[in-house]
């Protein structure tokens, strides 16, 4: 058995937590409450090392006062706490999406238009066997048929009738497939968690397994 | 002015942003930069809001002694003594502040999730009925994904090479679909990013002093 507190410590947290498989109870709450305190509290030196010291006071320091109309900007989201200037909040939550609007769009269509439709479109390289593997042939021919049937499914300005719908029926049983790995991965990124914590209470905490 | 004013920073922030894309020039770059600066300087009194936010439900469930006020005492403990911690004795490696988070937060955190996948394996076992094809499809997948990652499936399977073939079906047909659906949220973000500049969307404008 462990001899270190913090080991102690964590090991009862764990259980307190696993207590919730029998009912909702003050063990488990207990936990949880301290669990978004600390995540809280965890959160501001972070920020004041990480982000207010470099951004905001080291350049402060270095004469960049230009700085202060950003941050003046910022504070004005605190008038969202009085009702009388409410409205003054707006103008940092203006420039905070007109700027995020105007980045994400021109990324948004290189990295998730541009690159993808590059990367499912067939070359003669990725359908020759004397260059690529029968397997990853097979598999570009099948990537480019689910990538147009998938976007076809989710194409709901004409109706799913005749060769259209026959075509998002493909559609249909790619996204499944999706699916089904999707929920296969997090079932198992689940597990490979709930072994970590057993093998913590009974590696770590009570030394039973080596 | 309380919302013409706004969407005018919106739209020509969001312009400049586009525009400076499209210029492959230092400048451009030192703009870019200097905007994704501006951004992180403005956000950081808006956590003033969010801190508040929290305080302010949980002091008044102290204050009415509302049900279960006393996990209320634990959250507000926790800030102020982990936030202390971290900045009298600083966030260093081996700080105590980093064991906290260590031993509580992170424990914590990969508990409940691990939680999660007691509660996935019965839903999945209420729900997961092969009704249909497609579901049928949903329910093969994931259990060939869940065998394919662990030692057993491999030894079980030996001849059906299951990691390589689950390696295969997350390489190709769940690809074709996950790249589907990117290019759908691809065009979503761009339309919506779009909305927002061109004031067609105005719900961040809120209610406050017309």
């Amino acid at each position: 058995m462990s001899h270190d507190p913090w080991i102690w410590v964590a090991a009862f947290l764990t259980l307190c937590i696993f207590s919730f498989l029998y009912k909702d109870n003050p063990f488990y709450r207990f936990a949880e409450h301290l669990l978004i305190g600390a995540t809280l509290g965890y959160a501001l030196p972070l920020i004041w090392k990480n982000v207010v010291t470099p951004k905001i006071i080291v350049p402060l320091q270095h004469h960049e006062y230009w700085l202060l109309i950003p941050l003046c900007l910022g504070f004005l989201y605190i008038a969202r706490l009085i009702p009388k200037y409410a409205w003054l909040s707006r103008w940092p939550m203006a420039f905070a999406l007109g700027t995020g609007s105007g980045i994400a769009i021109p990324l948004s269509l290189q990295a998730g238009i541009f690159k993808q439709i590059q990367g499912t479109m067939l070359t003669k390289a990725m359908l020759s066997p004397s260059v690529t593997p029968t397997a990853h042939i097979i598999g570009n021919i099948v990537m480019f048929v689910g990538v147009i049937t998938t976007l076809i499914y989710f194409y709901f300005s004409i109706k799913h009738v005749g060769t259209v719908g026959k075509v998002a029926r493909v559609g249909v049983w790619y996204i499944m497939l999706a699916f089904g790995a999707t929920f296969g991965y997090t079932v198992m990124a689940r597990v490979s968690l709930l072994i970590g914590r057993f093998q913590f209470i009974l590696h770590d905490w009570l030394g039973v397994i080596k | 002015m309380r919302r013409t004013g706004p969407l005018k920073l919106c739209l020509i922030c969001g312009v400049v942003m586009i525009i400076q894309f499209f210029i492959p020039h230092r400048f451009s770059k030192n703009l870019f930069e200097e905007a994704v600066h501006w951004l992180i300087v403005c956000g950081v009194p808006a956590l003033v809001i969010g801190y508040y936010s929290i305080f302010h439900v949980h002091w008044t469930k102290i204050r009415r002694k509302r049900e279960g006020w006393g996990y209320s005492i634990i959250i507000f403990a926790a800030v102020i003594i982990v936030a202390l911690i971290g900045f009298i004795w600083g966030i260093g490696e081996k700080s105590v502040f980093m064991k906290i988070y260590q031993y509580m937060t992170m424990t914590m955190q990969a508990t409940m999730f691990s939680l999660l996948g007691f509660y996935m394996a019965s839903a999945a076992f209420r729900s997961f009925k092969a009704r249909t094809p497609e579901a049928t499809l949903l329910l093969i997948v994931a259990l060939v994904i869940m065998f394919g990652r662990v030692p057993i499936g491999e030894s079980v399977f030996i001849k059906l090479k299951l990691p390589n073939l689950v390696e295969w079906v997350l390489m190709y047909p769940n690809m074709a679909a996950q790249r589907g659906i990117g290019l759908g949220v691809g065009l979503g973000i761009m339309a919506t990013s779009l909305k927002i500049m061109l004031g067609i969307e105005r719900g961040w404008l809120g209610g406050a002093g017309k």
